[in-house]
C-alpha cells in the first residue's frame, strides 16, 4: 500500500527543517561524493557524513544517502532484517514521510527507492530502483586489518592476499567458509568489497542487478556505489566455490522455497517453524493464495 | 556594475530544481552512454548551455573550485557560475574539482586534469565537454559498468584525440577523470570505468 | 502462534510516552527549570557545550533536560541540532592572552606575573557530603572576589619570551583551518584537525588516556604550566572589513602543559608544549586534552611510537563519544537475519563433527572386531 503523508509537519512550510532534513550544502557534498563511488565500483568515497538526529550505527549513512536522492515524486521503502514493520525500518520510514512527505510503502515493486538493512528483498529489483544499504563497517579488510591507512594501501595497490589467506583458515579449521554475512566480493575485478552485514544467501542478488546500488556507512564517513549491470562475484576458491545458505524447510506461512527464513522460536521444548524473512514477499505470496502449514494457527499478521 | 544577465537565470526553486537535475545525472553516471534530458531550470550566458549550467549549479559550491578554458576564465559565463555557486575560480586544471570545456575540438589533454591518486582516486576532476549532438557524430562502442551488454555514443563533433585519450584515461583507473558530454538539451556520461571503443561501420 | 511482529509504530509511540512520564518523574515535585540547570548544573552544561561542539548554555540546558540528565545523550541533541546550523566561517583565532581571569593557576612558578588565583574550584574542599545541601541553599556572598579585569600574561609566554619553550605553533594563514565536521578525517591529520577532534572528544576516554600517559605509556614529565579560565572575546573577519568584528565573549578553560624538553643539532633544548581549550569551566577535560595532544604529537616530536595515547588513528577513531555511544547500543538493534546465517552454519559444522566421530567409533569397532 502506498500512503502520502498530508499531515502539518509535511508541509515544507512549516518545518523547521529542510526538504529531507538535510540543508543543500550537504546534499551538494553527498551528491558529488555518490558521483564519484558509481564512477568507480566498490570504491569507497569518504564524505563529510553529518550527524543525524538519529544515533550512529542505526543507519545514518543510508539515511544521509536517501536523504541527498530522494525528491517529491519518490515512493520509499524501508525494511530492516528483511522486515518493513521491525521498529528501526517503521522509524526512518516515519523521519522520511515526516521530513520529505514523500510516499512510503511496504511494496517493493512500487518503491523507487529502497532503504535496507541486512537484507535485499526476494522480488527481483528494476531498471526504475535504487537501493540504499545502511552500512555499519564499509572496509572489507578492517577485521584483518584494523588501520585505515594500512586497508587504504591495500586497495590501492590491488592487494587482498590477506583476505583469502583468513577464507582458508576458515577452510583449514572448519572445512567450510566460516563467513555467513557481509560476506566479501570483488565488483569488476578491482575492489573488494563489504556488501554491508546481509546473510551471504543475498550475495549473488547484486551480481549484474538492473537497480542502482548505493551503500552509506555515516558514523565511518564512506559511501560506495555497485552501478546497475556491474559484476559483483563472492570471493571464493576453485576447490571450494561459493555457496548460499539452502533452508530445508518451505517457509511455513506461504511455503516459499528458494527465500531466506527467520527461525522462530515456539516454545521452550524445541518448537521452532521458519517464515520469510522478507516479509512484503510473503504477503504476496499469500494474497495469491499460498499457504504454508502454519497458515491456519493464527499465522494472519496484525 | 555587474550585467544583469550574471546576476539572473539561476534556480527559481534550488531545493527541487537540483535534486531533478541530480537525478539525472545520477542516472547518466549509472548508465553511461544513455542520453538523459535535462529539465530546462537555468538561464546562463553564452556559451554555457542550460545543461553545464544546471549541473554546476546543482554540483559546484565554496568547496569545489571550477576551471574554466582559457578563453572562458574572464568571461560573463564564469562570472555567472561564480555568482550563483559560490565556487571559486580554479586557474590550474590539475586543482579543480569540476572544469568545463565548450570547445571539444580543443579538450586538452586529461592528464592535464587532477587524476586522484591510487589511494584516493576520487580527488580528481569531472569535466564537462559542451558539444553540438550527442547524435551524429563519430559512432564509439560503450562496455563496462552499468552497460547492460554494450552501449553507443556519437558526439558530434567528436572531441579532439577523444578515442586516444579515453584509452588512456582508462589505463589510469581507478585514477583518472570523468566525463560529462552536454549538448543543449540533454547530457551523457562516461565515467572512467567506462571502455570506450571506435565502432566499426560508422 | 505464531504473530508476526507487527504494530512497530504504536510500539515506538507507546515507549515515547512512558520516556515523558519517566523523564517527568513524581508529579507533586515541581518541575526542573532550564534557568536552574543554567545556573546550578553549571559544569554539566559546559561539558554538554564542549564536546556538543556548541557555544549556547540555553540549548545545552535544554538538553540535559531532555536527556533526563544523561550528558552523552544530551551532546548528541547538541550535536545534532548543530549539524543543521550554516557555517559562516571560522573566527580569528582567541587571544588567551587577554582573557579576563577567573581562576589562573601554574604549577611551575610559587609565583608570577597576575599572581595565582583560585577561583571556583573544588580543588582545596574536603569532599565529604554536606547534609545542609539536601535543603534549600542559602545563597552566599563571595564578597568581593572579583575577575581580573587586567590581561595576565600566560606562562607560555613568560617561558618563550627565554627561548625555554618551544614557540606555539604557526598555522600557515594561507591554509583553511581544517574543520572534522565539513571534510571526513584522514591520517595522518595535522595538528589543527587533532586538537578539535580532541577538544569534541569524550571526557572519560581522554581522562584515561592521558593518566595512562602518567603512568608510563608514552610518559612525557607533564608539568601544568598554566590552568587559566576567564571570559574572552570571539572576533571575525568580514570580506569587506580590513579589522575584525567582535561577536560576543565567551568562558573557556585553557590548559598549557610544559612537557620535557627535546632539542636537536639545530634547536637547543627546550620544553615540549601540550595544548588544551574547552568551553566553559571544565578543567579535568582541559588537562587530559593537553596531555593528549602531546602524546600525539609524537611523530612530529621524532619519538617512539609505543602506547595507545600516540597513535593517532586509534585516538581519534574513539574518542567521539556520540559515534561510540551509537555504534555500541547499534547492538540492540535486530540481527536475526546474520544470526541466523551464523545459526545454520554452526548446525551444519556441529552435525559434521558428530557424523566424524561417529565414523572414527565405527572404524574403532571394525578393527577391534577384526582382531
Amino acid at each position: 500500500m502506498t500512503i502520502r503523508d498530508e499531515s502539518p509537519a509535511a508541509d515544507e512550510k512549516r518545518s523547521p527543517y529542510n526538504f529531507a532534513y538535510l540543508d543543500e550544502q550537504t546534499k551538494r557534498m553527498i551528491r558529488r561524493a555518490i558521483l564519484k563511488a558509481v564512477a568507480i565500483p566498490g570504491y569507497q568515497v569518504p564524505f563529510a557524513s553529518r550527524e543525524m538526529p538519529m544515533p550512529y550505527g542505526w543507519g545514518t549513512g543510508g539515511v544521509q544517502v536517501t536523504a541527498a536522492i530522494i525528491g517529491p515524486d519518490d515512493v520509499l521503502k524501508v525494511i530492516d532484517q528483511g522486515a518493513d514493520d521491525t521498529t528501526n525500518a517503521v522509524s526512518i520510514r516515519g523521519f522520511f514521510a515526516k521530513t520529505a512527505g514523500v510516499a512510503t510503502t511496504t511494496r517493493t515493486t512500487e518503491a523507487t527507492i529502497i532503504q535496507t538493512r541486512h537484507r535485499i528483498p526476494e522480488a527481483p529489483l528494476s531498471e526504475d530502483q535504487i537501493i540504499v544499504f545502511q552500512v555499519p563497517i564499509p572496509e572489507p579488510l578492517r577485521f584483518l586489518e584494523p588501520r585505515e591507512t594500512e586497508t587504504r594501501t591495500m586497495h590501492g595497490l590491488e592487494e587482498y592476499g590477506l583476505v583469502h589467506v583468513k577464507l582458508y583458515e576458515d577452510i583449514a579449521r572448519h572445512g567450510h567458509i566460516a563467513t555467513t554475512y557481509a560476506y566479501p566480493v570483488k565488483v569488476e575485478g578491482r575492489y573488494v568489497m563489504d556488501p554491508s552485514p546481509i546473510p551471504k544467501f543475498d550475495n549473488p542478488k547484486m551480481d549484474n542487478s538492473p537497480a542502482l546500488q548505493l551503500f552509506g556507512a555515516g558514523r565511518e564517513k564512506r559511501i560506495y556505489a555497485i552501478p546497475p549491470y556491474s559484476s559483483v562475484k563472492s570471493l571464493d576458491f576453485e576447490d571450494h566455490p561459493f555457496e548460499v545458505q539452502r533452508f530445508e524447510a518451505p517457509c511455513a506461512l506461504c511455503a516459499a522455497t528458494g527465500v531466506y527464513l527467520d527461525e522462530v522460536i515456539l516454545d521452550d521444548r524445541g518448537g521452532r517453524m521458519f517464515v520469510c524473512s522478507d516479509t512484503d514477499n510473503c504477503e504476496q505470496r499469500r494474497e495469491a493464495g499460498h499457504t504454508g502449514t502454519a497458515a491456519g494457527i493464527g499465522g494472519e499478521s496484525q | 556594475m555587474i550585467a544583469p544577465e550574471i546576476l539572473t537565470g539561476g534556480f527559481s526553486e534550488p531545493v527541487f530544481q537540483s535534486q531533478a537535475v541530480f537525478r539525472q545525472v545520477l542516472d547518466a553516471f549509472a548508465r553511461p552512454g544513455r542520453v538523459v534530458a535535462m529539465p530546462s531550470v537555468v538561464t546562463a550566458p553564452s556559451p554555457l548551455f542550460t545543461p553545464t549550467a544546471a549541473f554546476l549549479c546543482t554540483f559546484a559550491d565554496e568547496a569545489t573550485p571550477v576551471h574554466f578554458e582559457a578563453g572562458l576564465a574572464g568571461g560573463a559565463a564564469a562570472a555567472w557560475v561564480t555568482f550563483h555557486t559560490g565556487a571559486p575560480l580554479a586557474e590550474r586544471p590539475d586543482l579543480a574539482q569540476f572544469a568545463i570545456v565548450t570547445d571539444p575540438l580543443a579538450l586538452p589533454d586529461l592528464e592535464t586534469f587532477a587524476l586522484g591518486t591510487q589511494e584516493y582516486p576520487d580527488r580528481s576532476t569531472t569535466i564537462v565537454i559542451q558539444v553540438e549532438s550527442l547524435f551524429g557524430g563519430d559512432r564509439f562502442r560503450l562496455e563496462g559498468p552499468g552497460i547492460d551488454g554494450a552501449a553507443e555514443a556519437s558526439p558530434a563533433p567528436t572531441p579532439r584525440n577523444f578515442l586516444p585519450a579515453l584509452a588512456r584515461n582508462r589505463m589510469l583507473f581507478p585514477r583518472g577523470v570523468d566525463l560529462v558530454l552536454a549538448a543543449p538539451d540533454a547530457i551523457l556520461a562516461l565515467p572512467r570505468s567506462t571502455r570506450v571503443t571506435a565502432l566499426r561501420g560508422a | 502462534m505464531y504473530v508476526a511482529v507487527k504494530g512497530g509504530e504504536a510500539a515506538i509511540r507507546n515507549a515515547h510516552r512512558l520516556l515523558a512520564e519517566r523523564r517527568r518523574g513524581d508529579r507533586s515535585v515541581p518541575s526542573l527549570t532550564i534557568a536552574q540547570i543554567l545556573e546550578q548544573l553549571t559544569l554539566a552544561v559546559d561539558r554538554v557545550m564542549t564536546e556538543g561542539s556548541l557555544y549556547d548554555r540555553r540549548l545545552a540546558a535544554l538538553a540535559i533536560k531532555q536527556a533526563r540528565g544523561d550528558l552523552v545523550e544530551a551532546i548528541f541533541l547538541l550535536r545534532a541540532y548543530r549539524t543543521t546550523l550554516p557555517r559562516f566561517g571560522s573566527s580569528v583565532p582567541l587571544d588567551t592572552g587577554a582573557m579576563l581571569i577567573e581562576r589562573r593557576i601554574s604549577a611551575t612558578f610559587k609565583d608570577l606575573p597576575g599572581g595565582q588565583l583560585l577561583g571556583p574550584t573544588f580543588d582545596y574542599t574536603h569532599r565529604l557530603l554536606d547534609p545542609d545541601m539536601e535543603d534549600d541553599d542559602e545563597p552566599v556572598d563571595a564578597g568581593t572576589v572579583a575577575v581580573e579585569r587586567e590581561a595576565v600574561p600566560r606562562v607560555t609566554d613568560l617561558l618563550g619570551g627565554a627561548g625555554l619553550i618551544e614557540p606555539d605553533g604557526v598555522h600557515d594563514p594561507e591554509i583553511p583551518v581544517g574543520d572534522l565536521t565539513r571534510e571526513p578525517l584522514s591520517f595522518p591529520a595535522d595538528r589543527d584537525l587533532r586538537l578539535q577532534a580532541l577538544a569534541r572528544g569524550d571526557e572519560g576516554f581522554l581522562l584515561a588516556l592521558g593518566y595512562s600517559t602518567q603512568r608510563g605509556y608514552a610518559r612525557s614529565h607533564p608539568f601544568a604550566g598554566e590552568i587559566r579560565m576567564g571570559e574572552v572575546e570571539i572576533e571575525i573577519e568580514i570580506a569587506e572589513l580590513d579589522f575584525p568584528v567582535p561577536l560576543g565573549r565567551i568562558t573557556v578553560t585553557e590548559c598549557q602543559m610544559v612537557n620535557q624538553f627535546k632539542g636537536n643539532g639545530d634547536a637547543p633544548p627546550q620544553f615540549t608544549r601540550g595544548y588544551g581549550l574547552v568551553f566553559g569551566h571544565a578543567e579535568r577535560k582541559a588537562m587530559a586534552m593537553a596531555l593528549c595532544d602531546r602524546a600525539l604529537r609524537a611523530r612530529e616530536l621524532g619519538e617512539e611510537l609505543t602506547a595507545a595515547a600516540q597513535d593517532e588513528e586509534f585516538v581519534l577513531s574513539h574518542l567521539d563519544n556520540v559515534q561510540a555511544t551509537g555504534f555500541v547500543e547499534h547492538l540492540k538493534l535486530p540481527h536475526y537475519v546474520d544470526f541466523q546465517a551464523e545459526l545454520d552454519l554452526l548446525r551444519r559444522l556441529r552435525a559434521e563433527h558428530e557424523a566424524r566421530k561417529a565414523e572414527d567409533a565405527a572404524a574403532v569397532q571394525i578393527r577391534e572386531a577384526a582382531e
